[in-house]
């Protein structure tokens, strides 16, 4: 199966502390959108979930962040990783953040909260247990559209 | 709870009577005369690419041991037939092709090793 490898070649890898630290900048905002119920937090997230999903995660405000305030102080080795990862889980966000949006703006609370929370779990568990949303996810997704394609 | 179940869990290698043999055919790529690892990988998979290293590192000193890749996305039939659920998922298969053990996330070195040892030609 040497296709997948030479897929793997050509993307492109960033610093996988990035994605890291960014997934705990979420998780402290969405917390706070939801404590404050704040549309405004969860519309300003949404755009930066849609900017790591369109552009690239490493191009997100918190990237940049961490690009130039917290990468130039952390010592050790950088691990690298693949951007199709983490910018999946940035898609995935952006469709919970949207969703909460939605809920808000219809007057459907629980559809705010639930979306809220959905995307908050998402983001802690990344931060916290390095979790991957792409390996979880990802192909439980497509096996659930081969058996609604058939 | 779900994160430090998911920390714990992720790698470890559980031992698991097959459900059925796996061909050459069916993972396109030959089996090793003892034991062969076949990872399932994904695009949105960042452990993969470190599981892949480790792995081919490992066969690569044992002849008689494959390590066979496959892009799960592009084989969802097989991935479905053997209850594939999160990539990458790696399963120990012996010399025909009876699945032993296979483990979901990046596995541990020592552990791959332990599992390919208790299999005999």
């Amino acid at each position: 199966m040497s296709s997948i490898l030479e897929k793997k070649i050509d993307s492109v890898s960033i610093d996988a502390r990035g994605p890291r630290f960014s997934a705990g900048l979420t998780t402290v905002v969405l917390a706070f959108a939801l404590v404050t119920s704040n549309l405004w937090i969860v519309i300003a997230q949404a755009i930066i979930f849609a900017i790591g999903a369109v552009k690239g995660p490493q191009f997100t405000p918190y990237a940049l962040v961490f690009k130039n305030f917290i990468k130039p102080r952390l010592k050790g080795k950088a691990v690298t990783e693949d951007i199709r990862p983490p910018q999946f889980a940035q898609s995935v966000g952006l469709l919970f953040a949207l969703a909460a949006i939605a809920g808000a703006i219809s007057s459907f609370t629980p559809l705010f909260t639930l979306a809220a929370s959905f995307a908050l779990a998402a983001a802690f568990l990344n931060a916290a247990f390095n979790y991957c949303l792409g390996c979880e996810l990802y192909l439980l997704l497509l096996r659930v559209r081969l058996a609604h394609g058939k | 709870m779900y994160g430090l179940w998911y920390q714990r869990s992720r790698g470890r290698i559980k031992a698991k009577p097959g459900r059925g043999l796996i061909t050459e055919s069916m993972i396109g790529a030959p089996l090793g005369s003892r034991a062969t690892l076949v990872q399932f990988s994904s695009a949105f998979c960042t452990p993969c690419r470190a599981t892949r290293t480790l792995l081919a590192n490992i066969v690569a000193e044992m002849h008689d041991v494959e390590h066979v890749e496959v892009d799960a996305e592009s084989e969802l039939e097989l991935v479905r037939q053997l209850n594939i659920l999160s990539t990458p998922t790696t399963l120990i298969l012996d010399s025909s092709g009876n699945e032993i053990a296979r483990a979901a996330g990046a596995p541990k070195r020592e552990q791959v090793i332990n599992a390919l040892t208790a299999i005999r030609e």
